[in-house]
């Protein structure tokens, strides 16, 4: 038996590196047990000449295709969306675009300002100051002073423009309409440890630099000599329940695939939108029966995606192609509600800055528009070099029906049963999309592009994984509280983006990571009376 | 079964037909076509994860030809090639992808584009600042952020 722990979190990604650091101070005994390992940079895509080719096999965004050991298996095939993310030290933040917007303060207050879905029980300005901490431990570069954004102090100067910046900034100029450059957490300078971008190509498989943030190395070393405990290559199977109804532990197969026990006094769960609530279903028992922590009934429903619109042109110039960060400026033009463009809620914009050689020829023979034959190589040398894009990032409401359940079938290397996703686009959000796209193929238009294509939604979109778990103060329409523990067990806490109780039009991770450091905060200033 | 990633010589055979029909050479681009003998060999040794796919789209083909695809008039080989797009759904769509892949990594094919023949790190690239005063019109419209109750 091993001795219990003062806290366990369950999974090393963006939230559980985030709660882990703030928690260390406490001095209490953390362990956090991550199914995956620790990442090795030399390894990365962007230090081989078959980079692009990597992208397709290992270090695909798909767990699905890219299979490794510390992967579990996905059935998305009832959505139109499918689900990507990466499982290791750092979890989906190793795999993202360092796109760093923050939900703005009016979509903390949805029902109040629009009549739809419902408020979240904290408002925006409980989160300031962890978006401000989390800014300077995950180092974000930008530009401060948008307009119509929330006030960011990022550390670091925003990206350069680029050509691809400067071509779309003169045409959103041209058409009035509002773009700012990108907050990212690619780092422009030397940052606390790690190097200055260099332009290695598209950064969203990893960053050879490490010049893009991921939690493996911002948070987790900090943590780590702070004393918490990581133990990787550990798989969580279920959370174990004593007779009082509280976590006493988990479950977990270890390195070696050897099933354990570890008794724990408080349990954190860091799993995002997906993982969340396969764990919670997995955890059922006589006493919880239908899942831990589900006596609403909501554990697993309203699962939020933001479905991508995204279209794409090519124009006469040269654009930034793979040499640089793939996003550069975002616009908030059509971010908040106007009824009269038919649908409600809005859309948040990242520019796209262009492709690499081979991508630029898969999709491009994909879509139909770079032929087989003699004259392949004339429009491969139109078309490559020469990419713009646009991408909406659509505001999905909850709706019940799109949900995480257990597959009744499929399993993943321990057998452990592997989530099921049921999803499908609103009429609210495919009006957003239609609209989106209109105005994209505006802008692509006034850039002068040509050879316009569209994916809507993008298929292999699902980063953003959100609402399966929501917040809210009514134990009956909400699975955890205010500040993150489970309305059913007291010691059971959620930090990831399974407590949205909205999804906003913009990339999750940094207000996932707010909360983090919120609900760490909470914890903090209630340890005398943490269970009452 | 080959040594060759588990393709047959038919296999290989269709595959090196296809690739051509795919991205022939040409002199005026001066390239060579993916069925380029180093391209080639670059395809067979790193199928790896996709050699059944690829095998599958190969087999459809074959079965669409009924005899070896080179052995095929142009005209045949054209309308044997659509049927083959149209048709292969995933299996041809990966075979399509390895056959581009492998093309636009070779060195001569890297050249041509004027692209340099190495990984992006350590070396990076270097990205213009631009000019930041095409900002001042976004600054000068000024805006709101919409206020929360």
């Amino acid at each position: 038996m091993k001795d219990p722990v003062d806290v366990l979190i369950i999974g090393a990604g963006a939230s559980g590196a985030a709660v882990a650091w703030s928690l260390a101070e406490t001095k209490m005994h953390i362990l956090c047990l991550e199914q995956g390992g620790w990442m090795n940079p030399a390894e990365y895509p962007s230090t081989g000449r078959d980079w692009e080719a990597k992208f397709y096999g290992e270090w695909s965004s798909s767990p699905n295709v890219r299979g490794r050991p510390e992967d579990y298996p996905i059935n998305d095939d009832n959505s139109p969306i499918k689900v990507v993310n990466y499982n290791a030290v750092g979890g989906s933040t190793v795999m993202y675009t360092a796109h760093w917007p923050r939900l703005h303060p009016s979509d903390f207050k949805v029902k109040t300002l629009d009549g739809v879905a419902d408020d979240w029980p904290i408002d925006y300005d409980a989160l300031t100051p962890f978006f401000e901490e989390n800014d300077r431990m995950m180092g974000t570069s930008g530009l401060s002073g948008d307009p119509v954004s929330p006030l960011t102090h990022p550390p670091m100067p925003q990206q350069p423009l680029g050509l691809s910046g400067a071509i779309l900034g003169k045409a959103m100029n041209k058409l009035g309409w509002h773009w700012w450059p990108s907050d990212t957490t690619v780092a422009t300078m030397d940052y606390e440890g790690r190097a200055r971008c260099i332009n290695l190509g598209h950064c969203t498989p990893a960053c050879a630099q490490g010049a893009k943030s991921s939690t493996d190395i911002t948070y987790w070393p900090h943590a780590v000599r702070a004393g918490v405990e990581l133990r990787t290559h550990c798989r969580v199977r279920e959370i174990t329940t004593d007779e009082n109804g509280m976590a006493s532990g988990v479950v977990y197969y270890d390195k070696d695939g050897i099933e354990q026990f570890q008794p724990a006094h408080v349990v954190i769960i860091a799993c995002n939108g997906v993982g969340t609530p396969r764990l919670l279903l997995n955890s059922a028992s006589a006493r919880f029966p239908n899942g831990l922590a589900n006596s609403s009934g909501l554990v697993g429903k309203n699962l939020m995606f933001h479905p991508y619109a995204q279209i794409y042109g090519y124009v006469k110039e040269p654009t930034d192609s793979n040499r640089a960060p793939p996003t550069c400026l975002w616009s908030k033009e059509w971010y908040d509600t106007d009824l009269s463009r038919g649908f409600v809620r809005g859309y948040g914009v990242q520019f796209v800055r262009g492709a690499g050689p081979v991508f630029e020829a898969v999709v491009s023979e994909q879509k139909g528009i770079l032929p087989w034959g003699e004259d392949h190589h004339r429009v491969f040398r139109k078309l490559n070099g020469h990419r713009l894009g646009f991408s909406a990032i659509c505001e999905d409401l909850p709706e019940e029906h799109n949900c995480v359940t257990l597959d009744p079938v499929l399993k993943d290397n321990h057998g452990i049963p592997a989530p099921k996703i049921n999803y499908t686009i609103s009429e609210n959000s495919q009006k957003m999309m239609d609209h989106a796209l209109a105005r994209g193929r505006e802008v692509l238009e006034t850039a002068g592009a040509t050879d316009i294509c569209i994916n809507s939604p993008i298929p292999w979109g699902g980063w953003h994984l959100l609402g399966t778990a929501r917040m809210g103060t009514d134990p009956k329409r909400s699975v955890v509280n205010e500040w993150g523990r489970t309305h059913d067990v007291k010691n059971l806490f959620i930090v990831d983006g399974s407590v949205f109780v909205t999804s906003g039009g913009v990339n999750p991770t940094s207000t996932i990571q707010a909360i983090a450091l919120y609900v760490a905060d909470q914890m903090k200033q209630r340890l005398a009376n943490l269970f009452d | 079964m080959s040594a060759d990633n588990q393709l047959t010589r038919t296999q290989r055979d269709d595959l090196r037909t296809v690739a051509a029909m795919i991205v022939p050479a040409s002199d005026e681009y001066k390239v060579p076509g993916a069925d380029d003998p180093a391209i080639q060999a670059d395809m067979l040794a790193t199928l790896g994860r996709d050699t059944k796919l690829v095998a599958a789209a190969l087999d459809h083909l074959a079965r669409l030809a009924g005899q070896p695809l080179a052995e095929l008039d142009a005209a045949k080989r054209d309308a044997v090639a659509q049927e083959f797009r149209s048709s292969g759904g995933t299996a041809a769509a990966t075979l399509v992808r390895v056959v581009l892949q492998c093309y636009y990594r070779d060195d001569q094919v890297l050249r041509s584009l004027g692209l340099e023949l190495r990984a992006p790190f350590p070396k990076g690239y270097v990205l213009p600042d631009g000019d930041w005063s095409l900002l001042d019109p976004v600054r000068a419209r000024g805006g709101a952020l919409r206020r929360a109750p």
